[in-house]
């Protein structure tokens, strides 16, 4: 895009060049990206359902002992809103207007880092009463729960529920984190003048992948929590 | 060389003033990038190749002191004979680096880097930081993984595949600190190949110059384009697999753990759901370049270009339905080995077409036996018997006495040695003028490829009867075994040939490092090739171009009747030649 000039819409993709696919050059990037996320995700999701639905002959903890699906229904809520922000953010600036696309920004960016705040608290609180990557900690208040319930609480399967809970739920917060980080740089360059309504690449490109870390979200509150 | 006005080169493109970091330190060329894999991933080619010459001293000499082994620490090889937990760190690494810090980057990402935008009228990649990441990522992982040769307790020793729960537990393994290098390793190299590949992608769907339509790109590019869609999909795969084993490792997780209900095929599944695809990645490009080089050695368009396009596009299809075939003795369902073994017999079909197209290249061709050419016919050859191996094990019942056996060593060894590395010989051979602006030395990479066409053969065939004699891979001294002693001498002579193999290398280390100084400069096209990328000036400007060309017909025009030479640029304007229908706008 570095040849671009001011003469060219630089939302199209470059006129002289062979044919492509007919959108620049980043936001192509960004679907090839998130198509490798996807098989990233695959991969530890994939294994989740293996080791949960595959051949394993003891259940799984119910739903609602470990995890509290009240606070993450609300931190779900809070991520699909940040969604909502993102495209409010993009239909300002195509539209142009810069001023409500930096508000709608930081709304997403405060919705996108509440979530990672309110994931902490629920990691820190999970390990606080015994619930760890490894299963229940011994002497620990969920260990003795499980020693009492085996199947509500899945004792004979906590290692599994935590190995996956933690992996897929650590890295998806570890992209959430990525996209306020990014989007924040975002912000940051909108402050400086740097989008409008001919050129705002940065915002249509991080909004995609803000819509896919949210997708993924819905996708293993559902599986993860809710199952 | 010729009086081509389109092949004039463009010397003075762009008034370069990075500093010198910037130029070849953290640079965002893509030729520079290009070649900072080449040098990194030619030193990790040379470590695989020194580990498995001890591997080789052991077999063949068992329990003897190897020369000059002394240097090792006690921990290792006390007195030069080599320990067993240290044989295992060998195997293990020497398969480590070979796959992924030698063979994959000197494909991927030296060839895809350095062609890719040349072979298609682009002035760099089309995200050239992301590219500049994409190396450092690279070079991390190998650091990493090169430290971890050097911690307590040594490398990792589960065998590259790594399969669990020998990587999984330190307990088993007897390694710490090796073993979880290894998997911080591989989620950085998978890290650099996604980036990588992001780029490749974007690149060439985007940024081809006018004229380059699909099916004018040269084959070497079409094949670095299915593999880079294979390194994207599979290495997620692989890093979310490093990652769970990592997490194994230090976390204490389960996922592979039988005795709190994980599944240890697991591993295997996702491994090899990333290997195979891996296969590919290391041997697509290794025939995308051989299709150019074999066509320029020919000066003959190359045979069934189309078919040599859907080929490849078949075997990047394929290749991801194949991946139990690495699994028949895992004791999966039985159901599900016959549906792998068919998949996997397919494959044959678009690697015959390949084989058949370039010997149909060939045939009646002009033939120039230049150093690159007799590289690229090695790959055939080598690549049809490496191949004709693969289906013995694709068949279940076949592969079951052979399973894991110095069968599966040769056969790896005739596709990834054979293969692709004679591909690589040939590629480095052929495109060094344009990287260095000289010429390696013929007459020493004739006797180069001839050395090494014969010990390679020498080394590996016999692999094929140890396998068949039932020699286990990977074991540490085959003399323990009554059924193997009569194989002895056999191993010894592997041995033997495997030392005059990797002194054969040295000679191709040596033309690389002194032809870079001394070596005869490069003319103009100097293998007098189609290829855009010889239409600049050896080696090209940063920038590459200072209007982007055009692009009037397919890559391999030799021969043709309407010039006088031999062969037909793809940017010459012949008088009866259109401007390509998305004509260069003014000012770009």
């Amino acid at each position: 895009m570095a040849h671009a000039t001011a003469t060219v819409d630089v939302m199209r993709p470059p006129a002289p060049a062979e044919r492509g696919v007919d959108v620049y050059d980043l936001k192509l990037g960004m679907w090839v990206f998130l198509a490798s996320e996807v098989m990233f995700f695959t991969a530890l999701i994939g294994s989740y359902i293996v080791l949960r639905f595959g051949a394993s002959p003891n259940p799984w903890a119910q739903p609602g002992k470990v995890l509290s699906i009240q606070i993450t229904a609300f931190n779900t809520f809070l991520l699909i809103c940040s969604s909502v922000s993102m495209v409010k953010a993009y239909a300002s600036i195509a539209d142009g207007n810069v001023k409500l696309m930096k508000v709608w920004l930081l709304v997403t960016i405060l919705c996108g880092a509440t979530f990672v705040g309110i994931q902490v608290y629920e990691y820190t609180h999970l390990i606080h009463h015994g619930f760890q990557p490894s299963g229940y900690r011994e002497g620990s208040e969920l260990a003795e729960l499980a020693a009492a319930n085996p199947v509500p609480y899945g004792a004979a399967t906590a290692g599994l529920y935590g190995s996956t809970f933690f992996t897929m739920t650590g890295f998806h917060g570890f992209h959430v984190t990525c996209g306020v980080i990014s989007m924040t740089y975002v912000f940051i360059r909108a402050l400086r003048g740097k989008y409008s309504q001919q050129d705002h690449r940065g915002i249509e490109v991080i909004g995609l992948y803000w819509h896919f870390v949210d997708l993924v979200w819905i996708i293993l509150f559902t599986i993860v929590y809710l199952i | 060389m010729s009086g081509i006005a389109a092949a004039a080169p463009a010397v003075h493109a762009h008034h370069d003033d990075r500093s010198f970091i910037r130029k070849y330190i953290f640079s965002t060329d893509h030729k520079i990038i290009g070649i900072q894999f080449l040098f990194v991933s030619l030193f990790f080619l040379f470590l695989g190749g020194l580990l498995a010459m001890q591997i080789r001293w052991q077999l063949g000499y068992p329990g003897r002191p190897m020369p000059g082994g002394g240097i090792l620490p006690a921990t290792m090889a006390p007195g030069g004979v080599i320990l067993p937990e240290y044989y295992i760190q060998l195997v293990t690494m020497h398969g480590t680096f070979m796959v992924f810090f030698a063979i994959m980057p000197l494909l991927v990402g030296v060839f895809a880097n350095y062609l890719i935008p040349l072979k298609i009228g682009a002035h760099d990649m089309a995200f050239p930081r992301i590219n500049m990441w994409s190396f450092w990522s690279a070079f991390a992982g190998g650091l990493v993984m090169f430290a971890s040769l050097f911690v307590p307790e040594g490398a990792a020793r589960a065998g590259w595949t790594m399969y669990a729960p020998l990587s999984a537990r330190h307990d088993l393994s007897g390694a710490g600190v090796g073993q979880e290098l290894w998997s911080i390793s591989i989620v950085l190299l998978g890290l650099s190949s996604i980036l990588g590949s992001l780029n490749y992608i974007t690149t060439i769907i985007n940024n081809r110059t006018p004229g380059m339509t699909w099916f004018r790109l040269p084959l070497s590019v079409w094949a670095l384009f299915i593999t880079a869609i294979l390194g994207l999909l599979a290495l997620p795969v692989l890093s979310g697999a490093a990652i769970m084993l990592l997490f194994e490792q230090i976390l204490g997780t389960h996922f592979f753990d039988p005795a709190a209900g994980g599944q240890v095929l697991l591993w295997q599944h996702l491994f090899w759901f990333f290997g195979h695809p891996e296969v590919y990645i290391l041997i697509l490009p290794a025939m995308g370049m051989v299709s150019d080089i074999v066509a320029n050695g020919s000066r003959k368009p190359i045979f069934g270009y189309h078919s040599m396009v859907f080929a490849l596009v078949g075997i990047g299809f394929l290749g991801w339905i194949v991946w139990g075939h690495h699994m028949f003795m895992s004791g999966m369902n039985p159901t599900l080995g016959s549906t792998f073994m068919v998949t996997t017999m397919i494959i044959a079909v678009p690697s015959a077409i390949k084989v058949f197209n370039w010997m149909g290249t060939m045939w009646r061709g002009n033939l120039r036996f230049h150093v690159p050419m007799l590289n690229a016919i090695g790959f055939v050859a080598m690549f049809v018997i490496g191949g004709l191996s693969g289906v013995f094990m694709a068949a279940t019942p076949v592969d079951m006495p052979i399973h894991d056996t110095y069968f599966i060593v040769a056969h790896i060894h005739y596709v990834l040695f054979g293969g692709s590395l004679f591909a690589l010989f040939a590629a480095i051979t052929f495109w060094y003028p344009n990287m260095f602006g000289r010429m390696m030395n013929e007459r020493w990479g004739k006797i180069h490829f001839w050395l090494t066409f014969l010990f390679f053969n020498l080394t590996f065939f016999p692999m094929h009867i140890l396998g068949m004699g039932g020699h286990m891979r990977r074991i540490y001294d085959p003399t323990q075994y009554d059924f193997l002693k009569p194989y002895q001498p056999m191993n010894t002579f592997i041995t033997l040939s495997a030392f005059a193999l990797f002194a054969s290398q040295l000679i191709f280390a040596v033309n690389f490092i002194l032809s870079l100084k001394w070596g005869k400069k490069a003319p103009l096209n100097p293998w007098e090739d189609n290829g855009l990328e010889w239409t600049l000036a050896t080696p090209p400007p940063h920038g590459n171009w200072d209007r982007p060309p055009t692009v009037y017909r397919g890559p391999y025009e030799y021969s043709a009747p309407q010039v006088a030479e031999d062969y037909l640029p793809q940017s010459r304007k012949l008088p009866t030649d259109r401007e390509p229908a998305a004509a260069p706008v003014a000012g770009h």
